[in-house]
């Protein structure tokens, strides 16, 4: 697949066949077969260093992948949560208090104050 | 009147006001809006401990878990923004009027220029012999509130002295802390004052259907006190006597007039200190009085807030130099007593000269409506018991020619011609808060002139709604006309991305044979949603409503098949549910909570296996907790081996039908209970619904089952059973109502097929049995039309849907294990698939575990 390098987007439209890679401070890291993932719900994924990513696709294809630690609870649960989109952007909704964070950049929608990290994707 | 050239810092008019109640309070907002506050220095002399609350809401405390805070009627800095010195828990002791000097308690002593008394009424103590033990009180203030529940807890049995509105009140307050309750009446019939004779029945048989026992017709002849001095019962009149460990006086009220007595102002023969149109005492222009302890022009003594309201008006408009006058109001009440709905207004008694009335009286249900008319068919007052629906539109309607017959409007919905008295039948000039003297007019007003979008707008703006709550419905209907006349629309849509709501949705799928999520979004989504994402409330909602109708529209009766995984909500999405660290909990189905020695062993063997924590749960079966995801199949497999299924705890569908052990062992039980339950529960398991479904079966009228706070309760009698429906636990408990008596097996099952169709049809998202039950039109009428008499010819299709439900049937559980494509997602990481998530962490507890508590995450938290 033409790997499309692009670290100022934490997203990238992604095909259902490759290995879905996820940018973190040393570098690419292969995560899973791109068709692993489904439409509307996302995975979690065990990082290098010990901290988990929740990677989602939404609709159209998109792969996403923000910090799966919910942190209004200390769980790490956002991999389970359900997606949804306000004013087209994609978000999920926290499975436990239902707070929402913005796909793109790990922002909370409920509460500007917080955010999640949000990490560069490419399938190749 | 007053100067009007003073400065804020020196003002020379000095207003007082006695008594922090809810006239009063309503008195200082009054006077604020009418900029009074602004030139004058306003002093207020508080008695309670507290700044004045809510008294009319003031069981709310028991049933509603109000805390007193919830209850205070002062907005957060009032007190500060219009400089009103307010002492709490200092009373006026003496009034001076020749000094024109008010004293305190606390020896503070004020000169006014004006002086307001709103000092209320006192709760009236018969003299009966006894009435001072420990354990006597009355109900009247938040601190009487705190003395009787903290006296309850040491006694089982309470009984209330007067069957009025408030002590009807005081007996669910009795009631609500769980106590054997009485009242006693002295009059013929509950509550004498608001209902006639037929009404007080109806009252009499929902609340002894509640299990307050009335005693009408007796009065109190004395306490008798035990030991320590404590009440240990109570002597009536006709000998009895009732085994009581407290007693509550609700005998009506008296004016606290006393302090204007004491400084030689006139009071009436029965008390309440005189005034005049204006509020003001004809013997001392510098003085006025206002709401429960005045007697006003009319020469009565108005015992509610609408009245008390409306004087406290008139005298800050007097006091602002505008003209106003109080010269009488309406009477009509609405209160929900213990759960019965009472309604009476304008001539409820028919005292009119040459009127007639029109009566409906069911007394099986309770439900009774009068109307009372004038011979040229003008609308002079009502009593409805039991179905007050109406009310909000009746009682504006009074003093004018209804546009309907008047037999039309006793009836109950569904009966007779149809009714669509809506509050468009309203003129402008009808009351609609009468609490507030708030007009159609105005409420239209709001917002056409004043730009509110929304009922909690106009309730700021307009001050409707904010005492009693009984218009809200009628003001909720207003708003939402006119704001669709204003061109706004008022949109009911499920979310941003659907415009319909859930049940025109389910009509859409149902009629349309609609198979998927995403074919219902792109073809009848809102313009801008066709094609996109949807949300996490359109989804898991329609996900219910494909599971609901799968078999009959062609589409997977499992959740996790295809594009339905994705849709359903976390819990459902993992058949567990989530717990606050991220673990999950397994919740095996034990059909009526009947359980082998070898299943619970099993249980047993698999949570000490897999370090489970172990739990009963409320609704008679086994909750095993701290499973981590991928731990889900493992302990399923082993279940499934031993012949348990999924018990649904995850989804809206149907939880449990709990069951008490019935005839087969019970000394009192007539049917076999326990059988029923099972064979509801299997029945109806997986039955995806708008909102969890719960059940129960007792084995007689004793009811250990509980089965009437269920959203379908079945209660065995000698013939049969009997069918309650709309009951509901949590935090608004509601009694079901019984839809149908003596039925056979097959009778009842073909009930309760076509009431839950019709439910889950109709419903809104996440709206459980008792709250659709009251808010479709016609209420529980209706729905006995439509599922008993098959008034809307639909029944057969109810079964027929019913029927493939069951017919298509299938362990979720069971189909999961044995697939390894669903298989696949029960995994922590998708990239390490054999390492535990190292974040679900556990310490000991009690010889179990408990989750280990989770630190906020910092590291992986930016603050943005
Ligand atoms: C486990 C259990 C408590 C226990 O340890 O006993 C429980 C646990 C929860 N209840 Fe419950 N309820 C449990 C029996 C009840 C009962 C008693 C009963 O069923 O007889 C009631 C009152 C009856 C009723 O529902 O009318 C009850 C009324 C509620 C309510 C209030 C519902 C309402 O209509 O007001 C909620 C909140 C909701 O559903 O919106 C709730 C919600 C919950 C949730 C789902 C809260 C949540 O979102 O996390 C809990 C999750 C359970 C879990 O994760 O497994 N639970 N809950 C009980 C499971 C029963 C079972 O075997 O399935
Ligand atoms: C349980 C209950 C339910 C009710 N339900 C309804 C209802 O549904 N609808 C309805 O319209 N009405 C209802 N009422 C009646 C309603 O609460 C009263 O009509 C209303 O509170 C009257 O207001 P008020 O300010 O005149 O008197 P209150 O609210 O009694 O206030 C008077 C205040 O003055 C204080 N006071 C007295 N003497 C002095 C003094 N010398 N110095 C300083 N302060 C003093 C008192 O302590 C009291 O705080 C209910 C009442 C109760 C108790
Ligand atoms: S409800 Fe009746 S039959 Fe069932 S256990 Fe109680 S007393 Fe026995
Ligand atoms: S009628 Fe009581 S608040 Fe409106």
């Amino acid at each position: 697949m033409t790997a499309t390098t692009d670290l100022t987007s934490p997203l990238l439209a992604a095909a259902s066949c490759g290995t879905v890679e996820l940018h973190t401070s040393q570098g690419w890291f292969a995560v899973c077969p791109a068709d692993a993932l489904q439409p509307g719900r996302g995975v979690a994924a065990l990082l290098p260093d010990g901290r988990q990513a929740a990677l989602f696709r939404d609709r159209a294809g998109r792969i996403y992948a923000i910090g799966n630690v919910d942190p209004f609870t200390g769980a790490a649960v956002l991999s389970h949560g359900l997606l949804g989109a306000a004013d087209d952007r994609p978000y999920v909704a926290s499975p436990l208090l239902k707070q929402r964070f913005d796909l793109a950049d790990g922002r909370c929608l409920d509460d500007d104050g917080v955010a999640v990290a949000s990490y560069p994707v490419r399938v190749s | 009147m007053a100067a009007t050239t003073a400065t804020a810092d020196t003002p020379d008019t000095t207003i007082v006001l006695v008594g922090h109640g809810m006239v009063g309070q309503r008195f200082l907002e009054a006077l604020a809006d009418r900029g009074v506050t602004a030139w004058a220095r306003v002093v207020v002399l508080c008695e309670e401990s507290r700044p004045a609350y809510d008294r009319v809401h003031l069981t709310s405390y028991f049933s509603e878990g109000a805390s007193p805070e919830e209850l205070s009627m002062v907005e957060d800095g009032f007190m500060e923004r219009h400089g009103i010195e307010l002492h709490v828990g200092d009373p006026a002791v003496a009034v001076d009027r020749d000094s024109r000097t008010v004293t305190a308690r606390s020896g503070l002593t004020v000169r006014y220029d004006t002086l307001v008394l709103a000092t209320g009424s006192y709760p009236f103590v018969p003299p009966v012999p006894g009435k001072d033990a420990a354990g006597c009180f009355v109900y009247r203030t938040i601190d009487d509130l705190l003395a009787i529940e903290a006296y309850a807890q040491g006694v089982t049995s309470g009984a209330v002295v007067g069957g009025g509105l408030l002590g009807l009140e005081a007996a669910g307050a009795l009631k609500g802390l769980g106590l054997d309750t009485h009242v006693v009446e002295f009059a013929p019939r509950l509550m004498p004052v608001q209902v006639d004779e037929g009404g007080g029945e109806a009252l009499r048989s929902r609340v002894e259907g509640l299990g307050v026992s009335v005693h009408t017709g007796v009065g109190t002849q004395r306490v008798t006190v035990g030991e320590g001095g404590r009440v240990a019962g109570m002597e009536l009149s006709d000998g009895s006597e009732l085994p009581v460990g407290m007693v509550v006086f609700s005998a009506g009220v008296r004016p606290r007039d006393d302090l204007a007595r004491a400084c030689g102002l006139p009071v009436g023969e029965r008390g309440g200190i005189v005034v005049d149109a204006q509020c003001r005492t004809p013997a001392d222009p510098a003085v006025f009085a206002i709401g429960e302890c005045a007697l006003a022009a009319d020469g009565r003594v108005y015992g509610l807030v609408a009245p008390g309201n409306e004087m406290a008006e008139t005298a800050a408009k007097s006091i602002a130099g505008d003209a106003g006058s109080f010269t009488g109001a309406d009477l009509s009440t609405k209160l929900k007593l213990l759960g019965v709905d009472v309604a009476s207004f304008g001539d409820a008694h028919g005292a009119t000269a040459g009127c007639l009335d029109v009566r409906y009286s069911d007394a099986r249900s309770g439900i009774y409506r009068k109307l009372v008319v004038a011979a040229d068919g003008t609308l002079l007052g009502g009593v409805l018991v039991g179905d007050v629906e109406s009310y909000g539109v009746l009682r504006p309607l009074t003093g004018s020619v209804p546009p309907v017959a008047p037999e039309h409007l006793v009836l109950p919905a569904g009966a007779g011609a149809p009714v669509a008295l809506g509050p468009a039948a309203l003129p402008d000039e009808a009351v609609i808060c009468s609490c507030n003297n708030v007009t159609k007019g105005t409420i239209r007003a709001a917002v056409t002139d004043h730009s509110c979008g929304n009922v909690p707008e106009v309730k700021k703006c307009t001050k409707a709604g904010t005492n009693c709550g009984s218009c809200l419905k009628v003001l909720g209907q207003l708003v939402d006309a006119e704001l669709e006349a204003s061109g706004v629309e008022v949109d009911k849509g499920l979310c941003p991305h659907f415009a319909q709501t859930r049940a025109e949705l389910y009509e859409i799928v149902l009629a349309l044979r609609i198979s998927s999520y995403r074919e219902l979004l792109d073809g009848h989504g809102r313009e801008g949603a066709r094609g996109g994402e949807g949300c996490e409330t359109c989804k898991p909602a329609v996900a219910s409503i494909l599971a609901s109708l799968a078999p009959t529209v062609g589409a997977s009766v499992h959740v996790l098949e295809g594009e339905q995984a994705a849709l359903q909500d976390t819990n459902d999405h993992f058949l567990a549910n989530m717990q606050k660290n991220g673990s999950y909990s397994i919740v095996p189905r034990i059909p009526g909570g009947e359980i082998t020695p070898e299943k619970l062993i099993v249980i047993g063997e698999v949570a000490r296996d897999f370090g489970l924590y172990t739990k009963i749960t409320g609704g008679q079966r086994i909750d095993l907790f701290g499973a981590r995801v991928e731990q889900l199949p493992l302990i399923w497999a082993r279940l499934v081996d031993a012949g348990f299924e999924s018990g649904h705890a995850y989804g809206k569908a149907l939880r449990t039908v709990k069951s008490c052990v019935g005839q087969t062992w019970c000394r009192y039980g007539v049917q076999d209970s326990v059988r029923m339950a099972i064979d509801l529960e299997l029945r109806y398991r997986g039955l995806r619904s708008p909102h969890k479904l719960k059940s129960a079966v007792s084995g007689c009228a004793r009811e250990c089952a509980e089965a009437q706070s269920k959203d379908f309760g079945v209660i065995a009698t000698a013939s049969g059973w009997n069918l309650y429906v709309g009951g509901n636990g949590g935090a608004t408990p509601r009694h079901a109502d019984l839809l149908a008596q003596d039925l056979s097996d097959a009778e009842l099952v073909r009930l309760v097929d076509r009431f839950l169709m019709f439910y889950i049809r109709t419903a809104d998202r996440l709206e459980r049995t008792s709250v659709w039950l009251e808010r479709i039109p016609g209420g529980l009428d209706h729905v006995r039309d439509v599922v008993v008499h098959d008034s809307l010819g639909i029944c057969d299709e109810l079964e027929a849907l019913m029927a493939a439900h069951v017919a298509g049937y299938r362990d979720e559980w069971a189909d999961t294990i044995n697939d390894p494509e669903r298989l696949s997602r029960f995994v922590s990481f998708v990239n390490a698939p054999d390492t535990p998530d190292p974040t679900v962490r556990f310490v000991p507890e009690r010889g179990q575990i408990k989750p280990e508590p989770v630190l906020l995450s910092l590291t992986e938290t930016v603050t943005a």
